[in-house]
């Protein structure tokens, strides 16, 4: 995801951190992370898939305005391709981080995408499966590479039993 | 406190219970952090009648991250320099899962003393919902 602006802030690391079930007090508590090895609050190690949040035309973030195709007063608003409507669904198939310097809070991120494989193979739960791969580099404010993301989605042609 | 390479041997292994029984209000948690908000995690509706599954579930990305707490409570802050897994099954609500890192080599790389891991996280039924591996610095 291709993100020019990813601003790493104490309190979404916080949120993030809850939502993952980690105590771990270097998410929360700079005072606390002061006396840790790295010196600072930093991330979870799958966290910068929150720059998610900064992706301008994300598409599975609803846009004001637009109609959403969760349920409101029926069970869709809009058909999508890509998650649900005729079975098929889009998983994600693979996660890959390599973690090259550290982040902290203050720390403005920017992604950068760059196009990975292609390729199909027939599933025994979901039909054709089509993988996609994309590699996402994140630079902080110095231009410091300070993680890749590799990232393998699958296309399903049914639901999964 | 950092593994070293004097109280680590190729075998072992370190477990925790990263949830149980996971609610949907976990999940919702995780999609409001991560903006993955696509309805298949967090919107019953839309999930059992338009998708066609018996509920929602969990974000592969959710099951990382918990099994990510078990590899940096044995790993230590900051000392990941690879993760990453395959999404194996999915995860339901009510589910409780059981992460472990083997430690499957412990080397250098220019003068930096490593572990390598595999990483596998199961169900209370004992199937594998996320398989992977990760390399940490450890302290030579």
């Amino acid at each position: 995801m291709a993100t020019e602006h990813f601003p790493i802030e104490a309190g979404h690391i916080m949120l993030f951190a809850r939502s993952v079930g980690d105590a771990n007090p270097i998410y929360y508590n700079a005072e606390a992370a002061a006396d840790t090895e790295p010196g600072h609050i930093i991330p979870p190690p799958t966290f910068v898939q929150s720059s998610a949040q900064f992706t301008e035309g994300y598409n599975l973030r609803p846009v004001i305005g637009e109609p959403w195709f969760g349920s409101g007063k029926e069970p869709t608003g809009i058909q999508r391709e890509s998650s649900g409507g005729g079975g098929g669904t889009g998983f994600h198939a693979e996660q890959h981080y390599e973690y090259h310097a550290p982040i902290q809070p203050g720390d403005v991120l920017k992604a950068v995408d760059k196009p990975g494989n292609s390729w199909e193979r027939e599933g025994r739960r979901g039909g054709t499966l089509k993988f996609n791969e994309s590699v996402t580099e994140y630079y902080n404010q110095d231009g410091v590479l300070v993680v890749t993301a590799r990232s393998v989605g699958v296309q399903t042609s049914r639901v999964v039993e | 406190m950092a593994l070293s390479k004097s109280n680590i041997n190729v075998g072992d292994q370190h477990s925790e219970q990263i949830v149980d029984n996971l609610t949907r209000t976990q999940i919702i948690q995780y999609a409001g952090a991560s903006g993955d908000y696509n309805p298949l995690h967090t919107d019953e509706i839309f999930t059992t009648e338009i998708a066609g599954y018996p509920t929602v579930f969990a974000h592969g990305m959710l099951t990382m991250g918990m099994t990510g707490k078990m590899l940096t409570n044995f790993v230590g802050d900051g000392r990941l320099t690879k993760y990453g897994v395959r999404f194996v099954a999915q995860v339901w609500p009510g589910d409780s899962l059981t992460a472990t890192a083997t430690v499957e080599a412990i080397r250098e790389e220019d003068g930096v003393s490593l572990v390598d891991l595999a990483v596998s996280t199961v169900n209370q039924d004992g199937a594998e919902v996320v398989k992977g591996s990760a390399t940490a610095r450890i302290d030579g």
